[in-house]
């Protein structure tokens, strides 16, 4: 090893200033440039004007990234031990959601501080990854083969995947699932057991989807068949089809978009405010906003892949899978590929606390960056 | 670096890459996917938005009809045509507005009504523009259609009452739904929807509003319809058959003439009430289309309150028709007999206070039998002390009144009766006078004119009769009730004296059937208390203001022997019930046996259904009157 990356090992010892010296900024411009195009979107979806979605939006985005960088300057080697202690307090938020939905108006109006998406499952999926990566961040790829080490593990996961499925919020279950798994797999899980998990799934896919709810079983037959209820959900990704479809290649214009404009698209500033961009400008827009995100989502993996330690790499690679799940299923969901489900596209969508979360995942990210050198001091544990 | 520690990041990299290249390829399915959309089918995409071609309609369910017994409709709906717009189907609200306005021509209120309907329901949901078209408003509207896109002409259906407001108090009336309506059930948002306020159309809401069927269509850029894509018919609503005969019930208005009352008639053996008459009355189609605040005013000032259903809801002292209650308290309490024969002076000392009877000088001795034919109050006075408040207010649950009867009209009032136990939860002092004054039905009692037919209903038949006015497949007497037969002969022995001895107290109401006779009793109450002053002065009710004059009340029930149908009248300051309340009895008695809308096979039935050569040759009223009565008259005959 060169005598200059191990005076990189003691980053603590350095100050503020050359911490902030190894955030990545590129990652941060992109951050902001997703931002900037939400604003653009919130601004239309406004009928053109800053009130009453675009202002608060960039005001929002303002604080998040102060917020996101407090978050990275925090040592990498403290958010590992904290790790259980954030888990257990999702669990408890999760279950106090079970247990206030049930008696008051409904697990919606929990929090006051915001809508049903953001609700403790939106914080699970970040606790989570940390847990996951604190449990498997010593496990050799001998230990990664015994199967009672995978047992606890494999316990944090299904727990609150069991307590969100109870909420009913099948989505957010799923998304939760995926994120623990692709943990797993970079902790370096057999194939064989990979294979096994999913064969598991598919069988027990059609005993599960007996024992939903019937709204959850509507909205998957009305994804299947969208004209069977034109009115409902059907309805919404029927106008959302037709105003991305007669956006063509090169948009409307911006604030032309006749189906956005013309309110044909409800919740537009929420869930469906890619179909708004799409409309104005098009292919070339929306290719544009997927590079974006693409670029962004990669980024996570290239940290994850620089970062020396089992820890930061597989909580990179969690989160960037956190971020992944929130934009395709938002925009397969806008373009009618998979059941209407209520997320968010990140930092784009109206939605205060839905960004923060979202904001605190990539400060974890970038504080991932910025302690990629770090030493745990767990050499001897490891055996 | 350890071997294990190279081992494990190697794999790392392989499986964090393959992740990545996961999500590549799914990046890479949304791009195709977009690809698809906005390049391969931009142009159809495209033509959708333009014409915004999958339009979807919500057709409004037509709300069930609420029929009589006979099936005759008492509230209907008429097709009317009316102009709705559709905002998705326009690209310019406030321009269809502004040419509809050319055209047609619209009120800045009902702009400023249409704009706010616009922007608070859903694209799709079509906005009433006008409500009722003429046809040459149809004819524009067709002709300038290009001029106007999103504006449809169809036909709606709105609420029409064939009896007006004959019916209104028991059907009740519909009106617009408000926003709380609609937030609880969406399609209430459609045009001509109507909501049940009061009455029956209240009552049958869920059943009568049916569910709004959808409709697709394909329309052009003009807002024409280009072809239906599919069509869900929706339900409509069910229709509610009632056990009123809406004809017998119009009789029965005509016999109240101008007087301010109300008048019941049930069917003695499983209370299906047949006519419920509350008067003044209202015009319950002005709510349809909203009342004005001016006749809202009138209605709400008018001291005869045409709005208020006196036959559920008013509630009178019920005066000398509460004695047969008492009188059966007493029998069962065993502080009377037939037999016992109590003096009348006039008067009765209780305490320091006189209570008088309504005859002056009094009716010397009396049985039972002639203190209810005589309405003696020195009788009942005297047996309501022996007797006690709470054996009298229990008799009175048993013959249906002051006791919750479930009628489906909502707004239904029971009535009252004291109890000496809520006269101790009031901290009222209960003093013997309270109780003597009870059994002359004076005091605290409260009763609707259905509660008293009620009771009519069940001394006749001894059965424990429910009122009833929605029809159901099922029709079952009521059960007995759990009296002896010997005290309700007594007491009906006594109503048919009131009636048909000379020297009864509504002798003058005797039916002009030969040979079918009616029992009842007569009431009269006093609205204010009559001072030893005025008493000692003598005094003449019929002098008085109309708002300080006595009710007039009356329950009957007929044919005596065998009965089938009872009644209660109530005539609001009509001052004495004998004079006011029992000729509407009579009439009503009458019209109701002529109809027979119970239809029972009974002997006066058969004789009916057989006497058409009795009908012609009978010698007074139409044939069908003859017919009936003049049959049963061989039948059956007079006094006990």
């Amino acid at each position: 090893m060169s005598l200059f990356e191990k005076r990189l090992l003691r980053p603590e010892a350095a100050g503020l200033g050359a911490k902030l010296w190894r955030v990545s900024w590129l990652y941060v411009l992109l951050l902001c440039l997703l931002a900037g195009v939400g604003y653009l979107a919130q601004y239309s979806a406004s009928g053109g004007s800053i009130s009453p979605y675009a202002g608060p939006h960039v005001l929002r985005f303002g604080f998040a990234l102060l917020l996101m960088l407090g978050v990275a300057m925090i040592d990498i080697r403290f958010i590992a031990r904290m790790a259980w202690l954030g888990y257990a307090m999702g669990l408890v938020l999760l279950a106090a959601v079970l247990k206030f939905g049930n008696v008051g108006n409904g697990a919606r109006r929990w929090l006051a501080l915001g809508s049903f998406q953001w609700q403790p499952s939106e914080m699970m999926k970040i606790v989570l990854v940390l847990a996951l990566a604190a449990w498997f961040r010593r496990a050799s790829w001998e230990r990664m083969g015994n199967p009672a080490f995978l047992v606890p593990p494999l316990l944090a996961v299904l727990l609150p995947v069991g307590l969100i499925l109870k909420e009913p919020n099948l989505g957010t279950a799923v998304i939760v699932a995926a994120i623990g798994g692709v943990v797993f797999l970079g902790a370096g899980l057999r194939w064989w057991k990979v294979a096994l998990l999913a064969g598991t799934l598919a069988v027990a896919a059609p005993i599960v989807y007996q024992h939903l709810h019937a709204y959850q079983k509507s909205r998957i037959m009305i994804f299947l068949h969208p004209s069977r209820d034109p009115l409902g959900a059907g309805y919404n990704i029927i106008q959302s089809k037709i105003a991305l479809g007669s956006g063509g290649v090169w948009g409307k214009g911006f604030l032309q978009g006749t189906q956005g404009q013309l309110n044909f698209l409800p919740e537009k500033q929420t869930d469906f405010i890619f179909t708004i961009l799409a409309e104005q400008f098009g292919l070339a827009g929306s290719y544009a906003v997927l590079g974006l995100l693409m670029l962004i989502t990669f980024a996570g993996l290239v940290v994850a892949l620089r970062c020396r330690h089992q820890f930061g790499r597989l909580v990179a690679l969690g989160l960037t899978m956190n971020f992944f799940c929130y934009v395709f299923v938002n925009l397969a969901m806008v373009m009618g590929l998979i059941p209407v489900g209520g997320v968010p596209l990140p930092l784009v969508s109206h939605g205060g606390s839905a960004m923060l979360m979202v904001m605190i995942g990539c400060g974890i990210l970038m504080s991932v960056h910025v302690h990629r050198d770090v030493e745990f001091d767990d050499a001897a544990e490891a055996a | 670096m350890p071997r294990r520690e190279q081992r494990r990041s190697s794999v790392f990299a392989r499986r964090a890459l393959i992740i990545g290249g996961v999500q590549f390829a799914a990046f890479g399915l949304l791009a195709e996917r977009l690809w698809q959309m906005q390049v391969v089918d931009a142009g159809r995409y495209r033509t959708m938005a333009n014409n915004n071609s999958i339009s979807a309609r919500l057709i409004a369910p037509v709300r069930g009809r609420i029929l009589d017994r006979f099936g005759a409709p008492v509230a209907d709906n008429r097709q009317v045509w009316r102009a709705s717009l559709i905002a998705g189907e326009t690209r310019n609200v406030r321009a269809t507005l502004d040419a509809f306005e050319r055209i047609i021509g619209l009120t800045p209120a009902e702009r400023k009504r249409i704009m706010r309907d616009v922007f608070q329901q859903r694209r799709f949901v079509p906005v009433t523009l006008r409500a009722f078209l003429t046809w040459e408003e149809m004819a524009k509207i067709e002709v300038n259609a290009p001029d106007l896109p999103g504006v449809i002409v169809d036909v709606g259906h709105s609420r029409v009452y064939p009896y007006g407001r004959l019916l209104a108090h028991t059907v009740g009336y519909v009106a617009r739904p408000n926003q709380q309506d609609v937030k609880r059930d969406p399609q209430l948002a459609l045009p001509g929807m109507r909501i049940g306020r009061t009455g029956l159309e209240a009552y049958g809401e869920a059943r009568l509003r049916g569910t709004a069927g959808v409709e697709q269509l394909e329309v052009d850029s003009l807002g024409r319809v280009v072809r239906k894509l599919s069509r869900q018919p929706g339900v409509p609503g069910a229709d509610m058959h009632l056990t009123i005969d809406a004809a017998l019930h119009a009789d029965v208005r005509a016999a109240m003439g101008t007087q301010t009352g109300s008048a019941v008639v049930m069917d003695v053996t499983n209370g299906e009430v047949l006519a419920m008459v509350s008067t003044p009355s209202f015009d319950p189609s002005l709510f349809n289309t909203g009342v004005s605040n001016a006749r809202w005013h009138d209605w709400v000032t008018n001291v005869r309150a045409p709005l208020e259903d006196r036959s559920t809801q008013g509630m009178y002292p019920p005066g000398s028709t509460f004695k047969p209650a008492v009188a059966l308290a007493a029998l069962k309490a065993g502080t009377v007999t037939p037999k016992t024969i109590i003096f009348c002076p006039g008067y009765i000392q209780v305490g320091n206070r006189r209570f008088h009877c309504w005859l002056r000088g009094g009716h010397g001795a009396q049985d039972l039998h002639l203190a209810i034919q005589n309405s003696c109050d020195v009788f009942f006075y005297t047996i309501a002390m022996h007797t006690g408040m709470d054996k009298m207010a229990a008799m009175a649950h048993e013959m249906g009144l002051a006791v919750p009867l479930g009628l489906e009209v909502p707004g239904t009032q029971s009535g009252f009766v004291p109890t000496l136990e809520w006269a101790r939860a009031r901290h009222q002092l209960w003093t013997m006078g309270d109780t003597v004054i009870q059994g002359i039905g004076q005091g605290f009692t409260a009763l609707t004119p259905l509660s008293l037919a009620t009771m009519a209903a069940r001394i006749a038949s001894g059965r424990a009769v429910v009122p009833r006015v929605v029809r159901t497949n099922v029709r079952k007497d009521a059960p007995m009730l759990n009296l002896d037969p010997a005290w309700l002969q007594e007491v009906r022995g006594g109503m048919w004296a009131v009636v048909n001895d000379p020297h009864g107290t509504a002798a003058n109401v005797k039916l002009d059937i030969p040979g079918v006779a009616m029992a009842g009793k007569t009431g009269t109450a006093q609205v204010v208390n009559v001072s030893n002053a005025q008493w000692n002065a003598g005094y003449h009710t019929s002098k008085w203001p109309w708002k300080l004059r006595p009710h007039g009340l009356f329950i009957a029930y007929a044919p005596y022997d065998a009965p089938l149908y009872a009644t209660a009248v109530v005539i609001e300051h009509g001052n004495e019930g004998a004079t006011s309340a029992a000729p509407v009895a009579k009439a009503v008695i009458e019209h109701v046996l002529r109809r027979d809308p119970a239809r029972r096979n009974t002997p006066l039935n058969t004789a009916m259904a057989g006497g058409a050569m009795t009908a012609d040759a009978a010698p007074t009223g139409t044939g069908a009157r003859g017919a009936v009565l003049g049959g049963a008259g061989m039948a059956r005959n007079g006094k006990p």
